[in-house]
C-alpha cells in the first residue's frame, strides 16, 4: 500500500507547490500581457509560452546548468539561502511549476482580455488605485478562467516527468513521484503497482479536466460585460 | 463650476493616428461637448477625469490646478473627485444594484462601510427609485434602470463635478425624453455642475448652457447659452442654436 500511497503524497505536495508558484507567476505575467502596449509583448508571449513546447529533459537540462551546484546562482542559492534543488522535492515542485506555467499564463491572459477595460476605467473613476481595481474588478471578473488554468496546471504537475527525472532524480520515498513511479514498476515487472498508480493518476486528470472546462464555460456567460 | 482646459493628446490604434488639441474655457454647470464621433470628446472627458493622461496642456477646474504639465501635476482621478457615467454606463456586471452604487465608498476593500455611508446609499438609492431592485444584477436592468444605476453609482460619493459620456445615445425616443428630465432634475436637486457628451442636438437643446463643439480634434466652436457664438466656416453642423432658441420659447 506504501508504495502507492507514498508517491501520490508526494506527487500532491508537489504538484500543490507547483500550481501555487505557476499561479502566482501566471496571473501576473497574464494580466501584464493583456493589458500591456508594450512593442515585444508578442515575443513576451511567445518565450512565456516556450516551457510548453520545448521538450522537458531540454527544460530540466537549463534547470540543472541554472540551478545546480556549478552554476553561480545555485552554488548563492546553496550557500546563502540553504536551498537545494538538484535532487530534492523542491527541486521537482520547481520543474513542475516552469512545466505548468504557460497553461496558468495562457488561461489568465485570455481571460483578462474578455475583461472589459472600462470596467477597470470605471473602478478608477470611483477612486480605486491600480491593487483594488485587480482585486476588486478585474480578477473577480475573470476568476474562472483563472482557475480552470490553475486545474490544467496543476494536472500538467502532477503528471510532470522528464523534467523532474533531469532536477530532482529517482530518489524513493523523496523525489519519486507517481509518473517516476509507473516508469520504474514497469521497467521492473511489477504490473500490478504500474495498473493501479496508472488508474489513480487518470482519474485525477480526467475529473480535473471536466471541472476545467464547466469552470471555463459558466464563467464565459458571466463574464459578458454589460 | 469654472473649467478651464488646454490639453493635447495623440493617439496611435493600429495604423491610423489621431491628434487632439483642445482649449476651453467656462463658467457654467451646464457644459456639454458636441460634435461627431471621432471627434476627440470621450478622449477630451477621460483627461478631464484622470482616466487619461494628456501629453502635455494644463486643467484647472474652480482654481484647482487638476493637470499641468509644466509643473509635472497630475491629480488621481480619486483626488479629482469626479462622477463618471460611463456610455454604455460600465455597471459591474458581478456586483449587485446596491453594491455598485456603493462602489465609491468601497476603495479599501474589504472593509465594510461606514454607518453614515450607508445611509447616504440607501438614501441615493430610494431616491433613484433602485430600492426595488437593489439586488438585481445589471444584466437583469432594463436600459433606465441601468442608467440610473450608473449616475446614482457616480453621485453617491458627492463628486465635484458629474461626467456624462452619451447617456442618452443607447435608450429610444420615449425613454429618452424621460431620462432627460430624470437627469435635470437630480441635476438641480445635487446642484452639481456637469459636463455631458452628445452628439444629438436635442440633447443641447435640454441640457447645455455651455456648448464646446469638437470636430477631428480641435475646438471649432464655443456657443453660450441662447446666444451662440459667431459661426466659423466649420464643416460640421452648427451646434442646434435654433433648438436653444426653441427650446427657451416653449419654457416660457
Amino acid at each position: 500500500m506504501s508504495s502507492v500511497l507514498i508517491p501520490l503524497l508526494l506527487t500532491l505536495k508537489v504538484a500543490v507547490c507547483a500550481t501555487l508558484i505557476a499561479g502566482v507567476l501566471g496571473i501576473g505575467a497574464g494580466y501584464w500581457l493583456a493589458r500591456t502596449r508594450m512593442p515585444g509583448r508578442d515575443t513576451a508571449d511567445a518565450l512565456l509560452i516556450l516551457p510548453l513546447v520545448l521538450p522537458p529533459t531540454v527544460l530540466g537540462y537549463y534547470l540543472l546548468v541554472a540551478f545546480g551546484r556549478s552554476s553561480a546562482f545555485g552554488a548563492w542559492l546553496e550557500g546563502t539561502l540553504g536551498i537545494h534543488l538538484v535532487f530534492t522535492w523542491e527541486g521537482a515542485a520547481l520543474a513542475a511549476a516552469i512545466v505548468a506555467f504557460p497553461l496558468v499564463f495562457k488561461a489568465s491572459r485570455a481571460a483578462f482580455e474578455a475583461v472589459d477595460p472600462t470596467l477597470e476605467q470605471a473602478g478608477r473613476s470611483l477612486g480605486y488605485n491600480g491593487w483594488t481595481v485587480f482585486s476588486r474588478v478585474t480578477l473577480p471578473l475573470a476568476w474562472r478562467g483563472v482557475i480552470a488554468g490553475a486545474m490544467l496546471a496543476f494536472a500538467r504537475a502532477m503528471g510532470e516527468f522528464g523534467a523532474t527525472l533531469m532536477v530532482a532524480g529517482n530518489i524513493p520515498g523523496r523525489t519519486q513521484t507517481v509518473s517516476i513511479a509507473i516508469y520504474e514498476a514497469v521497467n521492473a515487472g511489477d504490473d500490478t503497482l504500474a495498473g493501479a498508480l496508472v488508474v489513480i493518476v487518470s482519474l485525477v486528470c480526467v475529473s480535473l479536466l471536466i471541472a476545467a472546462n464547466l469552470f471555463a464555460r459558466r464563467g464565459h456567460m458571466r463574464i459578458a460585460p454589460v | 463650476m469654472h473649467i478651464d482646459v488646454h490639453i493635447e493628446k495623440q493617439v496611435r490604434a493600429a495604423r491610423r493616428r489621431f491628434d487632439l488639441s483642445v482649449q476651453f474655457s467656462a463658467d457654467t454647470t451646464r457644459l456639454a461637448l458636441y460634435g461627431p464621433s471621432g471627434a476627440g470628446k470621450t478622449l477630451t472627458l477621460q483627461m478631464l477625469a484622470g482616466l487619461v493622461r494628456p501629453a502635455k496642456g494644463r486643467i484647472v477646474v474652480d482654481g484647482k490646478t487638476w493637470f499641468d504639465s509644466n509643473r509635472g501635476i497630475d491629480v488621481p482621478p480619486r483626488d479629482r473627485r469626479v462622477g463618471y457615467v460611463f456610455q454604455d454606463y460600465a455597471l459591474f456586471p458581478h456586483w449587485t444594484v446596491a453594491q455598485n452604487v456603493s462602489g465609491a465608498f468601497a476603495r479599501g476593500w474589504p472593509r465594510p462601510l461606514s454607518a453614515s455611508q450607508a445611509r447616504r446609499v440607501e438614501r441615493v438609492l430610494l431616491s433613484f427609485d433602485l430600492s426595488d431592485i437593489r439586488d438585481s444584477y445589471p444584466s437583469q436592468l432594463s436600459g433606465g434602470q441601468r442608467q440610473r444605476t450608473a449616475v446614482a453609482r457616480a453621485l453617491v460619493g458627492r463628486p465635484r463635478v458629474l461626467l456624462l459620456d452619451e447617456p442618452f445615445a443607447a435608450l429610444d425616443g420615449m425613454l429618452k425624453n424621460r431620462l432627460r428630465a430624470e437627469l435635470l432634475a437630480i441635476q438641480a436637486h445635487y446642484e452639481i455642475p456637469m459636463i455631458l457628451i452628445t452628439h444629438d442636438p436635442d440633447d443641447l437643446a435640454a441640457c447645455a448652457d455651455v456648448v464646446v463643439s469638437l470636430d477631428a480634434g480641435r475646438v471649432i466652436d464655443v456657443a453660450i447659452g441662447n446666444r451662440p457664438a459667431p459661426q466659423s466656416s466649420a464643416p460640421f453642423a452648427p451646434p442646434a442654436a435654433n433648438s436653444l432658441v426653441a427650446h427657451d420659447a416653449m419654457q416660457t
